[in-house]
């Protein structure tokens, strides 16, 4: 009989990634609903030490497969050691994250399982027979999709950034059960032969918690700067729309929306972006989202919290004044 | 080399998405339908192994009778032969679907499979993965950049991650899903198109396939998004006055600076 709702963690490392404790929080709050306990997974290296932390946002059980050769993330790898964990212990529930990793590794644990996995979700919860239930975005946002994965265990990951924390309890420790790699490194197909890291110093889009964002209005790749001297201020990611992007002013990997990143920060301020359906798709999930546009019929300001409509060669400036103002209090 | 490029037909990123009478489903009624964008940088990727070491490019489709219009596009672009798996719908579960491309794909010889890393209707991103672990080949999700050796033996791949890209080597054959940023899809010419139509169109079924198409994923209802509460324009007479109400508001009322 299936039992436990897991989690599988992230690190990079020896460090755990923040999308861990998501997961972690996230399987803590079904189990209590279910009456059941919570046990999550973390492959690495150099992790000693590491997984007790997962303990204070709810784990009651790690296993840990602490390797060299398993230090960075290898899809057929971590697939064959969370599958035999999972099997040998036959969890109802098994949850990891959307990220970049999570979803790849996600999708090949849930072919290698046989079973039905729920992508990004943005809500989770049981029903009245204790089986998961998923609420997830479909066609870019348009529609909201309630699924209920089958099989065992029911799989889903969480789109980064919406699933509260719990309140960390330093006080809760996790029974480790550390395991060993179980396979012959020699025998791995695929290898890391190099980790190209972006040396930018930029914060990555899809885990900022602000972030300032500029469309066609900006009207050419100087004017970023005003957006960047906001951004320096609040600690924020820049982002950019298809048009910006497209016109070859920004790098895609700085795009939101549809075809580029979706994100969801505490705030984002999106500067001359009229608010086409593509880029929405990419930022409604945000919990503030602020919209400064001279076209008081963009789009934009149906989804904004709080719309400026102005030019944001002046709007911009004077808000990095103001808040620099404002935060110095 | 052999080269397959799976593509799913998707909807129209423009379309209005209407919710079908039953609650669960998708009204396909009006829905201009064209090649998943993530797919076109797969075939355009096979098309360009294919300049560089010869072989065959294979695309291959699960859905009703309207995507061999986005097969014959495929076709038009370059691509060699297609199989169209017959289905009812597109809109199968990712397992299901992966399960009918992998008892297609076993039927051929491969060395590099690609797959649109995620559809932009149901926004899964898991069937290349999925097929990968089907087919037993290793596998690089969201791969920006491919470079298979001369020797065809290994390929390089980049994959962008949060705040770095890593580099893979992984032997022929295997799997890669396509994004954004790998490659600018050439356009059908016009005897490109007019090729296409003498091109060879498998037709498989789930039946010859020995494929089930039991769900894995059950859909319980599809409701439009959630509301966000009515927001409020930031009124003043000057850009200055507006700015500072702004501030105000974000610090004291949102309380997100």
């Amino acid at each position: 009989m299936a039992e436990g709702i897991w989690f599988v963690a992230e690190q990079r490392d020896g460090q755990l990634r923040k999308v861990s404790f998501e997961v972690a929080s996230t399987a803590r709050r079904l189990a209590d609903q279910a009456g059941t306990s919570v046990a999550g997974i973390l492959i690495g290296a150099g992790l000693d030490g590491v997984a007790e932390k997962l303990g204070t946002y709810g784990a009651d059980k790690v296993f840990v497969v602490n390797d060299e050769a398993v230090g960075q993330y290898l899809p057929m790898a971590y697939t064959q050691i969370i599958a035999n964990i999972v099997k040998e212990n036959s969890p109802a529930v098994l949850i990891l994250s959307a990220s970049t990793q999570g979803k790849d590794l996600s999708a090949r644990l849930a072919a290698r399982l046989g079973v039905g996995l729920a992508m990004d979700c943005i809500e989770l919860g049981l029903n009245d027979d204790k089986k998961l239930v998923a609420k997830r975005p479909i066609y870019a946002g348009k529609a909201v999709a309630e699924v209920l994965p089958l099989g065992a265990p029911q799989m889903a990951t969480t789109r980064p950034n919406v699933m509260p924390l719990l309140e960390p309890d330093e006080s809760k420790k996790p029974e480790i059960v550390n395991q060993p790699l179980g396979l012959d490194p020699a025998e791995f197909k695929t290898k890391v032969v190099d980790i190209l890291k972006d040396t930018s110093g930029k914060i990555e889009l899809t885990e900022a918690d602000i972030i300032v964002s500029g469309g066609r209005g900006m009207k050419g790749p100087e004017n970023y700067n005003i957006l960047e001297e906001l951004a320096d201020l609040l600690g924020a990611a820049v982002g950019a729309s298809r048009s910006a992007v497209d016109a070859g002013w920004r790098p895609q990997t700085d795009q939101v929306g549809q075809t580029g990143k979706v994100v969801s920060p505490n705030l984002y301020i999106a500067c001359g972006i009229s608010g086409a359906i593509q880029h929405l798709a990419g930022m409604s999930s945000s919990k503030v989202i602020v919209a400064v546009n001279k076209d008081p019929e963009a789009p934009i300001f149906q989804k904004a919290d709080y719309g400026v409509v102005a030019d944001l060669f002046d709007a911009v400036p004077l808000m990095t004044q103001e808040l620099k103002k404002v935060l110095e209090e | 080399m052999e080269i397959i490029a799976c593509l799913k037909q998707v909807p129209d990123t423009e379309t209005q998405i209407k919710i079908a009478g039953d609650g669960k489903s998708v009204d396909t009624g009006d829905i201009k339908w064209i090649m998943n964008p993530y797919c076109e940088f797969g075939v355009e990727e096979a098309l360009r192994l294919k300049e560089k070491f010869g072989g065959t490019v294979t695309v291959v489709s699960v859905g009703p009778a309207r995507v061999v219009e986005s097969l014959r596009t495929a076709l038009a672009m370059g691509a060699d032969k297609a199989i169209h798996i017959e289905s009812a719908t597109t809109e199968l579960s990712p397992l299901t679907t992966a399960k009918l491309l992998a008892a297609a794909i076993k039927e051929v010889p491969f060395d590099v499979v690609f797959c649109g890393q995620r559809a932009v209707d149901n926004d899964q991103a898991q069937v290349g993965p999925a097929l990968a672990e089907l087919l037993d080949l290793p596998h690089v999700a969201l791969g920006i950049k491919l470079e298979v050796a001369d020797d065809k033996a290994k390929a390089l791949i980049h994959r962008p991650v949060e705040g770095q890209t890593i580099v893979y080597e992984t032997p022929l054959p295997f799997l890669m899903t396509t994004q954004k940023g790998l490659n600018e899809p050439r356009y059908a010419s016009l005897p490109g198109i007019m090729k296409a139509k003498k091109k060879p169109m498998d037709k498989k079924d789930a039946a010859a396939l020995g494929v089930s198409l039991e769900s894995t994923i059950e859909v319980l209802k599809l409701t439009p998004p959630p509301q966000r509460a009515p927001g409020k324009i930031v009124d003043g007479e000057t850009v200055e006055e507006k700015v500072v109400k702004l501030v105000k508001l974000l610090h004291e009322e949102a309380k997100v600076v």
